[in-house]
């Protein structure tokens, strides 16, 4: 019995330190022979390469584990918009696939069953190097809402330029701090009391209020840049002033933003379905309006079914973010896996520390939803 | 109250009802008609209002349009059912019209560049001269995009290739019936290695009188295929047994199958890539030479047995536990166990994940440019930048998508169907 038990074991752990005892005797070997000597102390050595794109101060004098931090920043910028967009897009969408007009239901089974079945890359590269290549060069751009150019080189619009921005944020921080206290309050009163607070009005009322309070008095102000275009020579136009986004990150959000949603709208679709009838009829039957119902009843339920999968698409559309990498958007595995790797050839630091970077944020997220699950799982007596 | 009111009109006796239908059926010809004109022939008949209100006529004169024809119980039929449909209140009838108007506005230019401008006939670059897709472009790289750099002499040894494991596959289904119980092991065992063996000596030939094409040389839609095809029969064993030892209470066991899935299912699958094209030549002894082809198709398998092995965890989870019981209770052991009373059950609920599962295997393949395996479209960001014929990106792309479509919804459409084929009732 208890062979049964220690020989599988045995055997196991055999395999794996035999499987990793050979491949690090190679590797090993294989580096005293290109003389390289494994450690992470060229992270502290000169890049002496240029990001085209980057959030954070950057040129060639920095360091590598500044040309890191450049790509992951951009990798999380690129999964941020991603996120948010794909969620907006996806509620819609999901939801419009349950509407009872059938031309909205068709269309929005149309749009998900489309650009759910073609690869991914494939979506990248035509947005990339078919459709906004198609569009007009620096100096024939036409302006729009009167301040952008959508260019072949991308995106050009106005940036704001703020004075005293520290101020404005701190208040953002407070108004939401506020915000959530008073919703506890008005959930404790209406436990107790039985009387409902108008909690979103005056939410919306202290969330936009409080920051422009500091406008009149906390010294902040607001001004735009708008880009203006100059001709450099005979034929080169550049843009003055303004934020310009480049043509790799408009492409690659959207074309992440398009794929995901369409997952994002079948959870969304599943977790409203999967609420039974009798649930609504129930709500409708103890004088809930229709929208409580939905609020009160049908949300949280759905909620649970939706959230799981949701955050697993995600996840994969940050793992997908670095598709990035074939169309040179310098995001964490182009700058720093492409790159660096060909400058430094320390492939085993390299990969390893890219592969552990997003181990990082898959187990983070992973953890944070369990224990999100474990919180909202109904306890079952 | 006021909303039902104001959405459905309240003379619906048969005296108005003509006027109100055909008045409604003029304002949303109208309002077709006016953005029909506004879109191909540059006209605006109603010009005269102002330019704000100017730009939403259309859709405003065609929910005017509906709102007049929204009648209840009016007695025509196919007016019943488009009130149901389509037109239950203003608000889904403004939808409506914006989903009409917009296949107004897309759908001529698109057929116009797909098919009726587009060029099929002729055998270069200057046969273009439509203004829709140039076809031709496909059509001469169409070898290319099939069979990649594999010379077009040798090109029927990969079709042999294909329609031979087809037919080792169909085999399956008409074994006789006192063989059935070996089905499974020839499709987990046999199959593979008769494929493995094809692949290896027909496609890539060096003996029996056939040259040798390198796997540097094979591309297009059918590396595509043997890629998949290889990472799926390779990674479904693969799955199982980390599902197993996942579930299993022996702690080393368990352990180790979770920290693999979760390592595997925490990476992109193009760093996956890149270790197998960079870091792993440097774990195996100076002087051996693993071609970069079984190299990635081990990658792949791995990531994808990851996976799999979530997919079939979720299966072996949703059995009873009387299943278990009642199979120990007749004396079977670990094994017997699982092969002869949970597997079967099991792998019968998580078919559809496991078609997901393969659907997603196939649209990652073309990830593997990052090692320079060149696939489909791999094979078109190659052709789009030859000098010949610069400037047809957008036609290789949309042939891309269109083939990998197919593919990918007949896929999942089949899988739909085989859920409700094995679908028991508990």
């Amino acid at each position: 019995m208890k062979i049964k038990k220690i020989l599988p074991q045995l055997l196991t752990l055999l395999f794996i330190v035999l499987v990793f005892g050979f491949f690090t005797m190679n590797a090993q070997e294989n580096m005293s022979t290109r003389g390289l000597e494994f450690g992470f102390g060229f992270l502290n050595t000169q890049a002496s390469f240029d990001i085209q794109f980057s959030l954070i101060d950057y040129d060639g004098s920095h360091t590598y584990a500044r040309a890191y931090l450049v790509g992951l920043l951009n990798t999380l910028l690129v999964a941020f918009i991603g996120i948010i967009l794909a969620t907006l897009l996806g509620a819609i969408v999901g939801i419009a696939r349950l509407s009872p007009n059938y031309l909205i239901r068709k269309t929005a089974s149309f749009y998900i069953e489309f650009f759910r079945n073609i690869p991914l890359l494939l979506q990248i590269f035509f947005w990339y190097f078919a459709a906004l290549r198609a569009l007009p060069m620096l100096e024939d751009a036409p302006m729009l809402l009167n301040s952008s150019f959508m260019t072949i080189k991308g995106l050009y619009a106005p940036s704001p330029i703020w004075i005293n921005f520290d101020v404005f944020f701190t208040t953002i921080i407070i108004a939401m701090i506020v915000i959530f206290f008073f919703a506890r309050y008005a959930k404790k009163k209406q436990e107790q009391e039985g009387k409902r607070l108008p909690v979103l009005i005056i939410s919306l009322a202290i969330f936009t209020g409080l920051p422009l309070l500091t406008f009149l008095i906390g010294g902040v102000d607001l001004s735009w840049s708008f880009p203006v275009i100059r001709q450099m020579s005979a034929s080169s136009y550049t843009f003055d002033g303004g934020l310009k986004i480049p043509p790799e990150l408009i492409a690659l959000t959207l074309a992440l933003t398009l794929y995901t949603a369409t997952f994002i709208a079948e959870n969304v679709r599943a977790g409203i379905q999967g609420i039974g009838k009798g649930q609504k009829e129930a709500a409708a039957s103890i004088g809930l309006t229709p929208s409580q119902v939905l609020k009160l009843v049908v949300m949280p339920q759905a909620l649970r079914i939706i959230i799981p999968p949701t955050t697993n698409q995600y996840l994969n559309l940050t793992k997908n973010s670095s598709l990035a990498a074939a169309i040179a958007y310098p995001d964490l595995v182009l700058v720093f896996a492409g790159t660096a790797m060909m400058q430094t050839g320390r492939a085993i630091e390299i990969v390893g520390i890219t592969m552990a970077t997003y181990l990082t944020i898959s187990l983070g997220i992973s953890l944070l939803m369990n224990w999100y699950n474990k919180r909202i799982a109904i306890q079952e007596k | 109250m006021i909303i039902k009111k104001f959405n459905t009109l309240k003379f619906n006796h048969h005296k108005n009802r003509n006027i109100s239908l055909i008045s409604g059926v003029l304002f949303f010809s109208v309002g077709i008609i006016d953005f029909y004109l506004n879109n191909y022939f540059n006209t605006n008949i109603t010009s005269f209002l102002p330019r704000i209100i100017n730009f939403f006529t259309p859709l405003i004169f065609g929910v005017i349009g509906l709102h007049l024809i929204r009648i209840e119980f009016s007695g025509i039929k196919i007016l019943d059912s488009l009130n149901k449909n389509i037109n239950t209140t203003n608000f889904n009838a403004a939808l409506s019209v914006s989903i009409i108007l917009l296949i107004i506005f897309g759908l001529p230019p698109l057929l116009n560049w797909l098919i009726l401008d587009a060029n099929f006939a002729g055998d270069s670059k200057e046969a273009c001269t439509g203004g829709g897709a140039c076809w031709v472009y496909i059509k001469v790289w169409f070898n290319r995009f099939m069979y990649g750099m594999y010379p077009n002499t040798e090109q029927w040894r990969v079709n042999l290739t294909f329609i031979a494991v087809l037919v080792f596959m169909a085999a399956g289904f008409f074994t006789p019936t006192r063989l059935r119980n070996y089905l499974s092991l020839y499709y987990v065992l046999i199959l593979p290695i008769i494929s493995f063996i094809l692949i290896y000596f027909i496609v890539s030939g060096g003996s029996f009188g056939l040259v040798w094409v390198e796997t540097g040389a094979w591309g297009g839609l059918s590396l595509t295929f043997m890629v998949s095809f290889f990472s799926l029969i390779f990674c479904f064993p693969l799955g199982m047994m980390l599902a197993l030892g996942r579930r299993s209470d022996l702690p080393i066991v368990k352990y180790s199958s979770l920290s693999f899935i979760e390592f595997w299912r925490g990476v992109p699958l193009i760093t996956v890539l890149f270790m197998s094209a960079v870091m792993f030549p440097m774990f195996l002894p100076d002087g051996t030479y693993v071609d970069k082809l079984i190299r990635v198709v081990v990658a792949i398998t791995l990531f994808e047995a990851a996976y799999t092995a979530e997919v079939i965890r979720g299966g072996l989870q949703a059995l009873p536990r009387g299943q278990y019981d009642a199979a120990k209770s007749l004396g079977m052991g670990y094994w017997r166990m699982h092969v002869f009373v949970i597997l079967p059950q099991a792998l019968k609920l998580v078919i559809p994940g496991i078609a997901n599962t393969f659907l997603a295997l196939i649209k990652d393949t073309p990830l593997i440019f990052v090692v320079g395996l060149l696939e489909l479209v791999g094979m078109l960001n190659l052709a789009k930048t030859n000098p010949k014929w610069l400037g047809f990106s957008m036609e290789g792309y949309v042939f891309a998508g269109i083939i990998f479509w197919i593919i990918c919804y007949s896929m999942s459409k089949y899988s739909q169907n085989l859920e409700l084929k094995y679908k028991t009732d508990r």
